[in-house]
Formats: C-alpha cells, sequence, structure tokens
C-alpha cells in the first residue's frame, strides 16, 4: 500500500493555494497509509548566502533560537532554519553542534515536514494548508519494511532541494545498505526507502544526471517500487519493469499532478477534464519548471 | 407520490458508496425497477456498481477507482471515463464497457460476458480470465492474458511485454505490434471461424470501423500443460 501525490503548479495562479490542493490530496490517500504521512514543499527561496534547513527536534520544548539562524518558521516539532553558507557545511554544523536534532532537508527551497499519524491530522497540524510554492510531493505509509517512527515516515531527504517518497518494498536493501556505507554513506534507520534515497544521493554524488541515477535504481534495486522523487524545479516518476504499484498522472494548462490513485487527483480544479494517463514502466518521467 | 422518472440518478457526492450498492443490489429478478441508473460525481471512487445480478443498466458519468464492476452478472455497466485497477474483476455475464482507458487487471479472472475497453488497457489485462471476452480498442500493457483460459481477448492496438504467459486455451488476437510474447505463447494461423469469432466480438463492442482481416492469433503451444523435465527452466 502506502500512498503517494505530487502537484507542480505550472501556473503562478496556482501557487499561493500549493498547500491547500496538497493537503486535499493527501487527505484521500488516507485508507492507503494510516501509520504515518509526510510532505515536501518547495517555496520561499532562502536569499544569496544562504541555507536553508528543515529541523526536527524529539523534545517539543526544543529552544530553536538556540541554534543561532534565522529560524523563518515552526511547525509542531519541526522548524525552518536559514543559515549563513552552503547547506553541506549548516548541515555538518548542525550535526556536530546538536546530535540530537534531525535534518529532515537541506537547500534553498525545499522544507520537509512528517510525522507519524493519519494524514487529516497531519495537515491539520501542520498547518499545511497555508503553504504556498511552486510544487510538493507527499506521502502516506502503510509500514511494511520498519517500523512506525517520524525517522521511518516519508519523504525522505536525497540531497539539496532533493527527496524521494515510495510506494512499494525494497527487498534487497539490507545488502545495499552495506554497500552504500562502505561508500561513506550515512543511514541512520533499517528503513528500506532511506535505503534508495541513499542509493540516489550517492549516484547523484558521483556526478549522475537524476535521469541516469532513477535508471540506476533499474538495475541495482530488487523489490516493487513507484518513485516520485521532488527537484528544486520540478519533480521526477519512475516505476519498476514489474510495475504492480499503481501510479496515476495528470495534466491541465495550470498543473502537473501525480497520486496512487485518481481519487487524489479528482480534488484539483479541471481534473475531469486533464489529460490523464498511466506511466509506463521502466520510464523515468520529469518536469521542471523550464520545460513546461 | 414519487416522480416516476426514466433513470434513477445517484449522486455519489451526497450518497456513501455502500448505501448505492445496496439499492442496485435490491433491485434483483428479471424485471428490476428501476432499470437504468445514472451514478454521477464518482470521483474515483472504488468498487462501484459491484455484484450486480440482474438486467439492469448503468452508466457511470465519470472516472472511477479500483474493481468497478467486480463480479457483474447480467447488468450493463457502462464507464464514461477511465477506471482504476481490477475492473470488471470475476464478471460471470452481462457488459461492461468503458469509454476511456482501464488500468492494470481488467477483465481479471472473469467466466463470462463482454468487457469492453474503448481507450488503452494497462498490464495485466485478462489474467487468469476464464471465459469472459474482452474488447480493447487501444493497446495493453505487459504480462496480459497471463495463464489464460478460456474466452477471447481482442486487441486493436499494441500488446506490451511477455503477452499470454503460461497461457491456456484463450483466443488473444492483436491488430498492431506484439513487443513479446511470453513463455509457451505462440502466433497461431488466423482460420475462418478465427475471423468469425473476431468480427463477431469487433461488431459487439462497437468497432465496426476495424477489419478483423488486420489481426494475428496468438495461443497456446500446450507445451507447459504438463510437467515435463525438459521444460524445468520455464515453469
Amino acid at each position: 500500500m502506502c500512498g503517494i501525490v505530487g502537484l507542480f503548479c505550472k501556473s503562478t495562479e496556482l501557487e499561493p493555494r500549493l498547500g491547500e490542493y496538497l493537503s486535499a490530496m493527501l487527505v484521500q490517500m488516507d485508507e492507503r497509509g494510516p501509520d504515518s504521512a509526510g510532505v515536501a514543499v518547495y517555496r520561499d527561496p532562502a536569499p544569496p548566502g544562504l541555507s536553508k534547513l528543515t529541523l526536527y527536534s524529539a523534545d517539543p520544548e526544543q529552544d530553536w533560537a538556540a541554534l543561532g539562524g534565522e529560524v523563518t518558521s515552526t511547525r509542531a516539532r519541526h522548524a525552518v532554519v536559514l543559515v549563513e553558507g552552503d547547506a553541506d557545511e549548516a548541515e555538518t554544523s548542525i550535526r556536530e553542534r546538536f546530535p540530537e536534532l534531525r535534518v529532515m532537508s537541506a537547500g534553498r527551497v525545499i522544507e520537509i515536514y512528517k510525522e507519524v499519524g493519519r494524514p487529516r491530522a497531519f495537515a491539520e497540524t501542520f498547518a499545511l494548508a497555508d503553504f504556498e510554492g511552486t510544487h510538493g510531493l507527499g506521502h502516506t505509509r502503510m509500514a511494511t519494511e520498519s517500523r512506525v517512527t517520524t525517522e521511518g515516515s516519508h519523504p525522505f531527504s536525497t540531497g539539496h532541494d532533493l527527496c524521494l517518497v515510495h510506494n512499494g518494498s525494497l527487498s534487497n536493501h539490507n545488502r545495499l545498505r552495506e554497500s552504500l556505507r562502505r561508500e561513506g554513506m550515512e543511514i541512520q534507520t533499517e528503513n528500506d526507502t532511506e535505503v534508495a534515497a541513499a542509493y540516489l544521493t550517492w549516484r547523484l554524488r558521483e556526478g549522475a544526471a537524476l535521469q541516469q541515477a532513477l535508471e540506476g535504481c533499474l538495475e541495482d534495486l530488487d523489490g516493487f517500487y513507484t518513485f516520485l522523487v521532488g527537484t528544486a524545479d520540478g519533480f521526477a516518476v519512475l516505476r519498476d519493469p514489474i510495475a504492480c504499484k499503481p501510479a496515476v498522472l495528470a495534466e491541465t494548462d495550470d498543473w502537473v499532478a501525480m497520486a496512487s490513485e485518481y481519487r487524489a487527483l479528482a480534488v484539483l480544479p479541471g481534473a475531469a477534464d486533464a489529460q490523464i494517463w498511466e506511466p509506463e514502466p521502466s520510464v523515468v518521467y520529469a518536469w521542471e519548471k523550464a520545460l513546461v | 407520490m414519487a416522480v416516476v422518472t426514466d433513470v434513477e440518478v445517484v449522486d455519489l457526492g451526497t450518497t456513501s458508496l455502500r448505501e448505492l450498492n445496496q439499492r442496485l443490489h435490491d433491485v434483483a429478478g428479471e424485471e428490476p425497477e428501476p432499470r437504468r441508473w445514472r451514478v454521477v460525481n464518482p470521483n474515483g471512487s472504488h468498487a462501484v456498481a459491484c455484484g450486480l445480478d440482474a438486467p439492469l443498466e448503468v452508466e457511470i458519468a465519470g472516472h472511477v477507482g479500483y474493481y468497478c464492476a467486480g463480479m457483474n452478472k447480467r447488468a450493463t455497466v457502462r464507464v464514461r471515463g477511465n477506471a482504476g485497477p481490477g475492473l470488471a474483476e470475476n464478471m460471470m455475464s452481462g457488459t461492461v464497457v468503458v469509454d476511456g482507458n482501464a488500468s492494470q487487471s481488467a477483465g481479471a479472472t472473469g467466466r463470462g460476458g463482454l468487457l469492453v475497453v474503448h481507450g488503452d488497457a494497462g498490464a495485466r489485462c485478462g489474467i487468469s480470465m476464464k471465459g469472459v471476452d474482452i474488447v480493447v480498442r487501444g493497446s495493453i500493457g505487459h504480462l496480459s492474458a497471463f495463464m489464460a483460459q478460456r474466452g477471447a481477448l481482442v486487441v486493436c492496438g499494441d500488446a506490451g511485454e511477455a503477452l499470454g504467459d503460461s497461457i491456456y486455451e484463450t483466443h488473444v488476437y492483436v491488430r498492431g505490434t506484439v513487443a513479446s510474447l511470453g513463455a509457451d505463447c505462440i502466433e497461431k494461423e488466423l482460420e475462418e471461424r478465427h475471423l468469425l469469432e473476431v468480427q463477431s466480438l469487433l461488431q459487439r463492442a462497437g468497432c465496426r470501423d476495424v477489419d478483423p482481416f488486420e489481426f494475428r492469433r496468438y495461443g497456446s503451444a500446450r507445451q507447459l500443460y504438463n510437467f515435463r523435465i525438459d521444460n524445468a527452466g520455464a515453469y
């Protein structure tokens, strides 16, 4: 099971309502994933010279001001912080100084929020409908491969402004986790999707383009997957060669959207008249701001 | 006094799915009343018009989700949109027509009746079909007619990979290209009786502009019916 949604605004007029639509889409995927929910939202770029981190604290009383950066917002146990320098340095610095915190995302535009529980409660707790932004993706989880925790929820960060959500289960994640650790990748949970995220991060770090990194999944990952990958400029979709896990794409003049089922798309304006199709197995579909 | 209309309209925006299906189940018998139904605002709901067992005519105005018209018996169900996975699974008789596309496993395990998809059908179309006839105006995805036992699958477009893998006695007809044939599925001669079968199904499906002579026939080589050690690699 698990549910995936993604929405990309082709029209700037839609951007103020991104969160409202993303929230409605996520709630439609409740039965597919009642264990936990999460979103990645691309919005509000950091000013030049600054990076944006989303941080998570297990402590509800966390003193975010102590971090030293500019805290632009806090939602539930998450905080968005602007820090000097590039995102790698900022992330390393936070990890060293505040090892109890978890870096959910790092980059210039991405923000990741996730928590255990059902999507409606998640959307309310995080005031999801208030988000404006260019694009976003979300996930509702029915856990199979690891425990139901905030850390095991999706989306997973896969590098600067990149993230991954996954419907399916991987069967070679234990062995691949060991290989990636030998390559120096830091993997914190027993979750299969975190391994896929680390795999993509590793491939991108080694110089692969996103398209190549995703095509590498077809060779190196064993199992079932529909992946939705968020990038600074858009998103990409990939289904495994067997394509058991559902995926529907839809496009109008105003938006491109992806979901596990049509009913999550039905909440979008003009959905009934949208061009609708299923992505083919083993084919990478990508949208970027510059291309649409 | 109730207003007598030709068509009973049910709005899934205000009526629960369970209530709709219960009402459709309650009108049993040879002369169900009302006979004609129209379902509006389906918005991708699952299991719309499942388990019907009367000569009803049900039109669904929009896209539906999983398992639409499953186990259909005698009824005619028409979807004016796309259908999600498991369309008309295990249908017994009657007719199911989709104007748009159908997702994976359309017509799976069907025992009788006619399923028509005017757009494309996804992967695993007609998997384990046991007597249903399926006509797809567009193309079908990979692993279609896997272990298909009886009935006919007519595809006016192309077929994806591994068509008819481990097929039994379903007749498969494809007008376009076949990406690859599955284990024990081979092309067979299109004899006159097969032409008549294709012609009849195309007519019943409303595809009268399609020429039955353009189809090629595929079926079982019958080498995997019984275990033979020589075939161990193919099982």
